[in-house]
């Protein structure tokens, strides 16, 4: 079965180094999932390609601008995310956080998510553990355990490349695990895990409370 | 079908002349922009209600209490009825008294509100908006239904003995719409009962808006009420026109740039084409709404929101002016046209429930007929 990777980054630049470490952290994941016998499908949202249209639907009553919706559903839609964010001013960029408030909890509960993040020097790197960590826990997903973050001097040679290159491994085995990894337990047996309303932000009347349960215990008896 | 104005009262700067109006002066507007609706032959006049500046209509059937008396053919309804932060036992008693005033032409439509602060002014908790919209509305039509009422629900004091007066108008209770945007529990709850549902589509897109309504249609079908396209739609619109498509966008542009909620924001072109705000000539205003029947479904009832952003008085009226005299007409009878026989024009009025009796489903305080039910029945039949 195809897995669905989404990857979500939200450098400025053309090129950024943002992308650059995106583009590494798929082809780890890639191969990862590969050698687990599966295929990956890969859909990059370039959240600075959305950013007049992130604006417009805030500043608009959350008015669904087609390219935002479209990238909300191939989100929704995946077996897995990886999310990587430049930083700016210690935390992630502006444009990064705008693309995720266009989601709920409900969108993304139980998604597993890689978290990368790129700067200038390595003093930034607890972006990924205090800032990126909780928004993503807020969204009710499972983020792996290794976060990958990225110098501008550990894209040469040297120790610092070496070891970004294990981080990118790790971590992406960890994500590969839980994107193919399938729900054991008998059905009935355990209680439902996090559901996903499986890739439309539209209502679907296959999963509605019906109405009888949303009144029980409100109809006055 | 229904043609009309809704507004939400809201007191706004011109932005081209710098000048606020008081609140005296845009409760005044409102009643006349309600009586030359009437003045104009449209259909329905409906308020919003908000508890916050800069908004004045609180008071929604003070306002329409008076309308009522100024006007002797036009439907007064409401846009929204807070259910969820109002006692469901005085909206009962309040849209009573305005049913006898106005001889029947009310009917009220139930929304959560869109300002998070009103449910804890009132004592409520936000978190519980579905809830409270749920119990508080089966408890209202439990009021006009039953004449002695016993309640214990889980948010208001518990009733014993209770009888809401006065009674509705010839013991009809007013016909109800649920409006809501973006919650398919509203789109479900209108269904269950057979109630109308409103899609206030004048912040969203044509997509999401059909998928909505769709939604509305499968679910009052699965309950009994009827076939998917006879579901009782309503949908809300914005226009600015002027004879001169150019003239339109030149003068509508600063209050579209200013405007609450939308202005500082969008560009009145990325809005036009995402939402049903049109701004034009009458024929493109026209052309824009036809497709609204493709998008929904044959509806019943178009609302037009006519005085926002702090538009003169004098230009709402001649907005209205161009509304009735040159888009409506056309609307009307082209949607009359394309609508099957077996699919009701118009959503159900006082006449019309009183027209069906006492034994109507209307007159029922739970209306569904569920599926299970309906199975047993054909097991019945089958056995019998």
């Amino acid at each position: 079965m195809t897995r669905k990777l989404a990857v979500v980054t939200a450098g400025v630049g053309t090129p950024s180094s943002t992308r650059l470490l995106a583009d590494r952290l798929v082809a780890a994941v890639q191969s990862q999932v590969g050698a687990r016998g599966e295929d990956v499908r890969v859909d990059v949202i370039e959240v600075r390609e959305l950013a007049a249209a992130l604006a417009t639907m805030t500043t608009a009553a959350g008015l669904p601008v087609p390219e935002v919706t479209r990238a909300q559903d191939i989100v929704r839609a995946a077996d897995g995310v990886i999310a990587v964010t430049p930083v700016f001013a210690g935390s992630y960029a502006g444009m990064f956080k705008m693309f995720w408030d266009t989601f709920s909890p409900d969108d993304l509960s139980g998604m597993p998510v890689l978290i990368g993040a790129t700067a200038g020097t390595p003093r930034h790197s607890l972006v990924l553990d205090h800032a990126m960590r909780p928004l993503f826990t807020y969204y009710r997903t499972i983020v792996v355990p290794t976060g990958v973050f990225a110098a501008t001097e550990e894209f040469g040679g040297g120790a610092g490349g070496d070891q970004l290159n294990r981080r990118i491994v790790r971590a992406a085995q960890e994500l590969a695990g839980l994107m193919v990894s399938t729900a054991t337990g008998v059905e009935g047996f355990v209680p439902a895990g996090p559901r996903r309303t499986n890739g439309s932000s539209l209502p679907d009347p296959t999963s509605i409370t019906p109405f009888t349960r949303l009144l029980a215990g409100h109809d006055g008896s | 079908m229904q043609f009309g104005v809704f507004s939400i009262g809201d007191v706004t700067t011109d932005p081209t002349t710098g000048r606020t109006p008081t609140e005296g002066e845009r409760i005044r507007a409102m009643m006349t922009i309600a009586e030359h609706a009437e003045q104009l032959g449209l259909d329905v006049f409906a308020t919003g209600e908000h508890h916050n500046p800069p908004f004045v209509p609180s008071s929604p059937t003070t306002m329409l209490g008076y309308i009522a008396g100024r006007t002797k053919n036009i439907i007064l309804s409401t846009a929204t009825t807070l259910i969820t932060t109002n006692d469901p036992v005085k909206i009962a008693e309040d849209y009573a008294m305005l049913q006898h005033l106005a001889e029947g032409r009310v009917d009220l439509m139930m929304g959560r509100g869109n300002t998070g602060p009103v449910y804890p002014w009132f004592g409520k908790d936000i978190r519980k908006g579905i809830e409270l919209a749920i119990e508080n509305y089966h408890l209202l039509r439990k009021l006009w239904r039953e004449p002695v009422v016993d309640w214990k629900g889980e948010f208001r004091t518990p009733l014993r003995g209770y009888t809401s007066t006065p009674a509705p108008l010839d013991d009809t209770p007013p016909f109800v719409w649920h409006g809501s945007i973006r919650s398919p529990e509203i789109a479900e709850q209108a269904a269950f009962y057979g109630d109308g549902f409103f899609h206030n589509n004048i912040f969203w897109d044509a997509a999401h808006v059909g998928q909505m309504v769709d939604f509305y249609r499968q679910r009052f079908e699965h309950y009994g009420h009827g076939s998917a396209d006879q579901a009782i739609v309503g949908l809300g619109g914005q226009v600015f026109m002027r004879k001169n498509s150019q003239d339109a966008v030149k003068e509508f542009r600063p209050y579209f740039d200013n405007a609450p909620v939308y202005g500082h924001g969008p560009s009145l072109e990325e809005f036009t084409s995402m939402t049903p705000l049109t701004v034009g000539s009458p024929e493109q205003v026209i052309e824009k709404y036809l497709t609204y029947a493709d998008v929904a479904g044959d509806y019943q009832r178009q609302l037009f929101l006519m005085d926002h952003a702090g538009l003169p008085l004098k230009t709402v009226l001649e907005q209205m002016d161009l509304l009735a005299t040159e888009v409506v007409p056309v609307l009307r009878a082209e949607f009359d046209a394309r609508r099957p026989a077996h699919v009701p024009s118009d959503p159900p009025t006082h006449a019309s429930l009183v027209a069906a009796g006492p034994e109507g489903k209307h007159h029922l305080v739970q209306s569904a007929t569920l599926p299970e039910d309906r199975n047993e029945t054909e097991t019945a039949k089958e056995s019998a």
